[in-house]
């Protein structure tokens, strides 16, 4: 919550600084004394997670390019190179690899989050766009780490993938052949996947400054939506109180990650990309990194023609509404109350958004046949009318239930419930 | 900045000297800014090497009867398929059969002068037109779908014995590279 400053410089020096570039004011001001509400739950900790995810991917990534050379001939056999003869360099790309799942993994429960305690309503509208387009790119940069190491499912995603482009009418052609840079996915493609690869987590970067900034006008939400009135009895200090909490919580985020890294590495991957791209054989089944499973499922569910817009650009739009559709969710959600936890019928569709967001994953991962593609529609018309639905409906219809006046108050009645718990307990020691 | 003497002289809505200044400043920006931004654009698009990829001649009648061939063009596969007389004539009864990108046999494998090719003969870019996988033919083994032609198994498109989309996603036939025959059974791709 951005307010008066409490940054008193103590320093000859700070002084000095301060009247010149007030950058210990600056981070004071964001990282320590920024007033945070008490009742934050370990839901709230993925945003300092996402930080960390971030930082090991750029680290990581700047090494590995150190040792990887984005050509066709050769791109497969360094990476091959890394994780033989480099030192530590199947660490430092395992770490890469399992990384971006967990950034996805993380990135994910954070939107959930959000839509659970419905952290985007007003004012927190561009606060949850740019996380939108943080998404975005994520997905962007991640499918083109993913073309880079030359493998068959690097190159069949990356065909499967910019030909969706080209079903783009009339200019989709000329948009394909230009992204590419030749008539297939070939070296030129690999040139600039690479380029871009290693610029856009910088981009990312930039627009979580942004976000970050988006975030400190308002400040943060809480479990029970309602805004802080009182900053001296509601908030704490970020440091030390959410340090600490954050930093728990990244620890055990680490652990998880770590136990992947050393003891599935290859899990979450696909045996096929550890054969060479062959342009000449495609892939029994084709599938994504399991992160893009539910956007692959949506894409591959339109199979028919809707009026004059064919199946293929269907599914194009689709998929790109199923994203699109997250920036508008501010204005299509009508209720007055943010969290769903004062909202009983809202809450159950929630849940159910989730499973049917899971289905969607699973159909990604099944081949295109019945009983899935029938499912994958079903899920998709469910992913979809959830927030054209379900959300503008229930805010109309529902009977949520009263917040508590404050979060004082809401911490006031916790207390007395544990209370009274603890003194019924008492006699039976 | 604001309220000069120059705007001032600008009553009435009439534009100024200034106004004009910088009307045309900002059209020359705009104008350079989208000249430099065309060859930052086009760097994208293939390079001359790759577009200067030669057309290629093929000699159809290395391909056996009832086989099929993979050839390489412009970075990407052709299927070369010597059919069977049999999938001819099931190939020309399927030209009244309901289809989704309509052509009749013949026309598929027309030459691109618009004369009449080899019907035994079928050359096409390996590609399915859903998005791009190469379709299962008679060269590998594994299901070739339900019109004895070719199936996609990336996403379920069924192709039959003229490479005509017959069911699936793909929205058009297998495309037709242009080609001539040059002489015998010699073709000339692209």
């Amino acid at each position: 919550m951005s307010g008066p400053s409490s940054y008193v410089p103590k320093s000859d020096l700070e002084k000095w600084l301060d009247t010149r570039l007030p950058i210990v004011r600056f981070m004071n001001d964001t990282l320590v004394d920024f007033p945070t509400p008490k009742n934050l739950n370990y839901w709230y900790t993925f945003g300092g997670i996402l930080a960390v995810c971030l930082v090991s991917q750029i680290i990581t990534g700047i090494i590995l390019a150190m040792h990887y050379v984005p050509q066709i001939d050769m791109a497969f056999n360094s990476v091959e190179r890394i994780m033989r003869d480099v030192n530590y360099g199947w660490l430092v790309r395992f770490m890469h690899s399992n990384g971006a799942s967990m950034f996805f993994l993380a990135v994910y429960i954070h939107i959930f989050r959000g839509l659970y305690y419905g952290s985007y309503k007003a004012p927190r509208e561009i606060l949850w766009g740019l996380g939108v387009i943080i998404f975005l790119l994520m997905i962007i940069t991640a499918f083109m780490g993913y073309v880079l190491p030359w493998g068959q499912m690097s190159l069949w995603g990356a065909t499967v993938i910019t030909n969706i482009v080209g079903a783009v009418p009339f200019i989709g052609d000329s948009i394909k052949t230009w992204l590419l840079g030749g008539f297939a996915v070939d070296n030129a493609t690999l040139n600039r996947f690479f380029s871009l690869h290693y610029l856009l987590p910088f981009v990312i970067a930039g627009v979580v400054v942004l976000h970050i900034w988006a975030l400190h006008v308002p400040g943060n939400n809480n479990p029970t939506g309602v805004e802080v009135q009182d900053v001296k009895k509601e908030t704490l200090p970020f440091h030390p109180y959410y340090t600490i909490k954050d930093a728990f919580a990244i620890c055990v985020f680490l652990l998880i990650f770590a136990g992947f890294v050393f003891f599935g590495p290859n899990t979450l991957g696909h045996p096929d990309n550890y054969i060479p791209a062959n342009n000449q054989v495609t892939p029994a089944h084709i599938v994504p990194e399991w992160y893009l499973l539910p956007f692959y499922a949506i894409l591959r569910a339109i199979t028919f023609d809707i009026l004059i817009i064919d199946a293929k650009f269907g599914g194009v739009i689709a998929m790109g509404g199923a994203i699109l559709i997250l920036f508008a969710l501010p204005w299509l959600d009508s209720s007055k109350i943010k969290s769903m936890r004062y909202r009983p019928v809202a809450r159950m569709w929630w849940f159910a958004f989730v499973i049917n967001f899971l289905m969607l994953a699973v159909c990604g991962a099944m081949p295109a046949e019945p009983p899935w593609t029938l499912i994958s529609l079903i899920c998709t018309v469910f992913y979809f009318a959830y927030f054209l639905v379900v959300l503008p409906v229930l805010g109309v219809i529902e009977k949520p239930q009263t917040p508590p006046a404050s979060i004082a108050d809401s911490i006031l009645q916790s207390h007395k419930k544990s209370a009274g718990v603890s003194a019924a307990a008492v006699p039976a020691e | 900045m604001s309220a000069t003497n120059h705007e001032v002289a600008g009553e009435a809505g009439e534009p100024t000297r200034r106004d004009m200044i910088h009307v045309a400043t900002g059209a020359v920006a705009a104008g350079g800014a989208a000249m430099l931004a065309w060859p930052l654009i086009n760097q994208m698009n293939p390079a001359a090497d790759t577009r200067a990829l030669a057309s290629i001649e093929f000699d159809v009648s290395k391909v056996a009867q009832g086989s099929q061939t993979k050839i390489m063009w412009r970075g990407k596969p052709l299927f070369v398929r010597h059919r069977t007389a049999e999938e001819i004539a099931q190939g020309k009864k399927d030209d009244g059969a309901e289809l989704k990108d309509p052509q009749t046999d013949d026309q598929r494998t027309m030459q691109s002068n618009e004369q009449p090719g080899k019907p035994e003969y079928l050359i096409m870019e390996a590609n399915c037109t859903h998005l791009g996988c190469i379709p299962v033919g008679l060269a590998e083994p594994g299901y070739i779908g339900e019109f004895g032609g070719w199936f996609c198994p990336c996403h379920g498109s069924h192709y039959d014995t003229a490479g005509r989309i017959r069911k699936g996603p793909a929205p058009k036939n297998l495309y037709i590279p242009p080609y001539v025959y040059t002489g015998g059974t010699v073709v000339k791709i692209g």
